[in-house]
């Protein structure tokens, strides 16, 4: 079993105005096997958190920990955190000019594992994720996500969730823009992942829709860059009935 | 970081009796100013010496640019010329001022035996059989080179393979000029292949003759205190088809001016390139397609990857449609991938079109950034940042390898591109 640790963590970024702090003492801890849902209205630092366990050289982090079995998270580069086993699901996955999906995956899997995997059960495992996603096998010799439908792009991180089988997923706002039987396949994925490689998973969405397929043990609620209460499944049944005014006011 | 131009002439005049002003039966008029005979490129007039192609043409229309053998005719560079506003002209080191007396690098064929060289004099009328400079730098080559190489691939020769290796070997400025001859109905694939170090000034010809079809890779890999000003003309005759790659890493200074005109019709021309320049350094790449006879299709596509403090790369892309020019069909497009901080790529895409009974005719010019949100997305994959920059430098320019069709050729290319990406990292 792996475990992830956030502590106490403090991050900001830069603004015009100056340095602004997001994220304002989160703790969280994920074991691998466990699904976490982190929900929480727009602007509470949820996807913050994301990209800080990532490694987004935007997001400064001021106090605070993140370690992945004891290891400092913090002090590694974006690449080796990906190597170690983690996996951010973009929100908004960028358009990446000139390198093939094909060439990207191959490319990615020798550096995660270290070593090229071996070619035969490789474009078999390929073939096979992209039909299971419903994703054209044309998309393999396209540019990675030049011209992909916002739908497309998320089911492509899921394709390589599955294909890089990380000990944690984070999935930012992975739901999104998606309809519901795209919102279907995608959740396949992620539950695939989950039962294949005992991946431990946390699940940031403003909505609920999607913990209607992807189930978690764990809800946090998060408002204002900390989490404001924490629950079993239970909690994400009251947020759908009762949203997230009651935090709202609470604040003010 | 990109400029797009796309010139049309002002001065409209009315052709028969139009109800509109400016359109003619055959639809808008859109350049009756050089509607004459006199064309400074209209067929066997551009042999001559010509200055300033004459009161009729404004000097705004890619036609009125001057041509002449004699490097007198054209005036001293400041730097302030339309065709020489982006180079640094310190850095031509002589060229365009000095004699050029230096020794002319050394050339040497290899290939498959059909392309033959021989060396003919300053004086004989081969000379100028495609070519007549139309810049100081190239008018100066052409006074001080003393002889001309001359590859001939013969009528009717098949899978003609040339490579004329290049071979600088001092820094004195120098001029150099060649000519290749692609005779009637032939098929060859020449590499110019630029190594060493030089100053030098250069005019290259290629006579593409009827129903040829001639392949041609002007590859720059010199040594980095190189600098290389070359004038690439070609006249395209009836039937044939001529594909133009030019290849620009090395070197402190490059600037590759390609340029094909068709001499007749259902000719094909298509100008390919690509460039990597490094920090502090220039390549320039001017070209230009003289669409002058009916029915006859180009294809341009250059693109150039930039990394850097002061890498500078220009692409400036003259097509002309002439009003004799009906049924034509011409795309050209110019890419650039910048990678860091520091480098600027200028990209000016001009389309004149005086005729609108065409096929087609269309530009494009892009300049995009590697930035730091692909680089987090490849790194958060697990790819580390050299790779990464590899990765998409390679994919980018490799549209352009795949033009070549020539799988040596290709597998040289991408080896030349892996070495200067390596170089790149230390």
């Amino acid at each position: 079993m792996s475990t992830l640790e956030i502590k106490d963590l403090h991050v900001s970024i830069e603004t015009e105005q100056g340095e602004k702090e997001i994220l304002k003492g989160v703790t969280l801890t994920i074991n691998t096997g466990e699904t976490h849902a982190i929900m929480g209205p727009n602007g509470s630092g949820k996807s913050t958190l994301a990209s800080t366990i990532a490694g987004h050289p935007r997001y400064t982090v001021t106090s605070g920990s993140i370690t992945l079995d004891g290891e400092d998270v913090l002090e590694m580069s974006v690449d080796e955190r990906a190597k170690a086993g983690l996996f951010l699901a973009m929100q908004y996955p960028v358009e990446v000019p000139g390198v093939t999906m094909t060439n990207f995956l191959r490319t990615a899997k020798t550096a995660i594992d270290g070593e090229a995997p071996k070619l035969r059960t490789w474009t078999k495992d390929v073939k096979e994720a992209f039909s299971k996603l419903k994703i054209d096998a044309d998309f393999a010799g396209r540019n990675v996500n030049e011209g992909f439908s916002g739908g497309e792009k998320k089911r492509v991180e899921i394709l390589q969730l599955e294909l890089f089988k990380p000990k944690f997923a984070i999935l930012d706002e992975t739901d999104s823009g998606l309809d519901v039987d795209a919102l279907k396949i995608v959740s396949e994925g992620v539950n695939r992942a989950q039962d294949e490689n005992e991946m431990g998973t946390l699940l940031i969405t403003h909505y609920t829709r999607i913990l209607r397929y992807i189930k978690p043990q764990f809800v946090h609620v998060f408002v204002d860059g900390h989490v404001a209460e924490q629950g079993g499944p239970e909690l994400a049944d009251r947020l759908e009935e009762e949203g997230y005014d009651r935090y709202l006011n609470v604040k003010a | 970081m990109s400029e797009t131009t796309t010139h049309i002439p002002d001065e409209k005049v009315r052709i028969g009796a139009p109800s509109i002003p400016g359109f003619t039966e055959e639809g808008e008029d859109l350049s009756p100013i050089n509607d004459n005979d006199n064309s400074p490129l209209g067929g066997a007039s551009t042999k001559a010496h010509s200055h300033g192609g004459g009161v009729e043409t404004p000097d705004s229309s890619r036609a009125g640019r001057l041509t002449s053998t004699n490097v007198e005719d054209f005036a001293k560079l400041t730097g302030r010329e339309e065709d020489w506003r982006f180079t640094p002209l310190k850095r031509l080191l002589g060229l365009h001022s000095e004699d050029l007396t230096g020794a002319a690098p050394k050339v040497e064929l290899t290939g498959n035996d059909i392309a033959q060289l021989s060396v003919i004099s300053a004086e004989d009328s081969l000379n100028g059989v495609a070519h007549t400079p139309d810049d100081r730098v190239s008018a100066n080559a052409w006074k001080f080179a003393s002889q001309t190489q001359v590859v001939t691939i013969p009528k009717n020769a098949e899978g003609a393979n040339a490579s004329l290796r290049i071979t600088g070997e001092s820094l004195v400025p120098a001029a150099q000029h060649l000519i290749i001859v692609a005779e009637e109905n032939s098929e060859a694939t020449v590499i110019l292949d630029h190594v060493g170090s030089a100053v030098l000034a250069q005019n290259v010809e290629f006579d593409v003759r009827a129903n040829a079809r001639l392949t041609v890779v002007s590859l720059q890999a010199w040594e980095d205190d190189a600098v290389h000003a070359s004038s690439q003309q070609a006249v395209v005759a009836q039937g044939a088809s001529f594909k133009h790659i030019a290849v620009s890493f090395g070197g402190d200074l490059v600037r590759v001016n390609p340029s094909a005109r068709f001499a007749g019709e259902r000719a094909e021309i298509e100008l390919y390139g690509l460039y990597f320049a490094d920090a502090g350094q220039h390549l320039e790449h001017r070209l230009f397609v003289d669409h002058a006879v009916p029915n006859c299709k180009s294809n341009v596509l250059y693109k150039g990857a930039l990394q850097g403090k002061d890498a500078h790369t220009v692409w400036v892309g003259d097509v002309l449609i002439q009003k004799a020019a009906v049924g034509t069909d011409s795309y050209e497009a110019n890419r650039n991938l910048v990678l860091t901080d520091g480098a600027r790529a200028d990209s000016v895409p001009n389309l004149e079109i005086e005729t609108g009974l065409i096929d087609g005719a269309g530009h494009a010019s892009t300049t995009g950034r590697f930035d730091d949100e692909h680089l987090f997305y490849l790194m958060a994959r697990g790819i580390d940042e050299k790779t990464a920059r590899r990765l998409v430098v390679r994919g980018f320019l490799n549209e352009i390898v795949q033009q070549i069709g020539d799988e040596a050729l290709q597998e040289r290319l991408t080896e030349t591109i892996e070495e200067e990406l390596a170089a790149t990292e230390n």
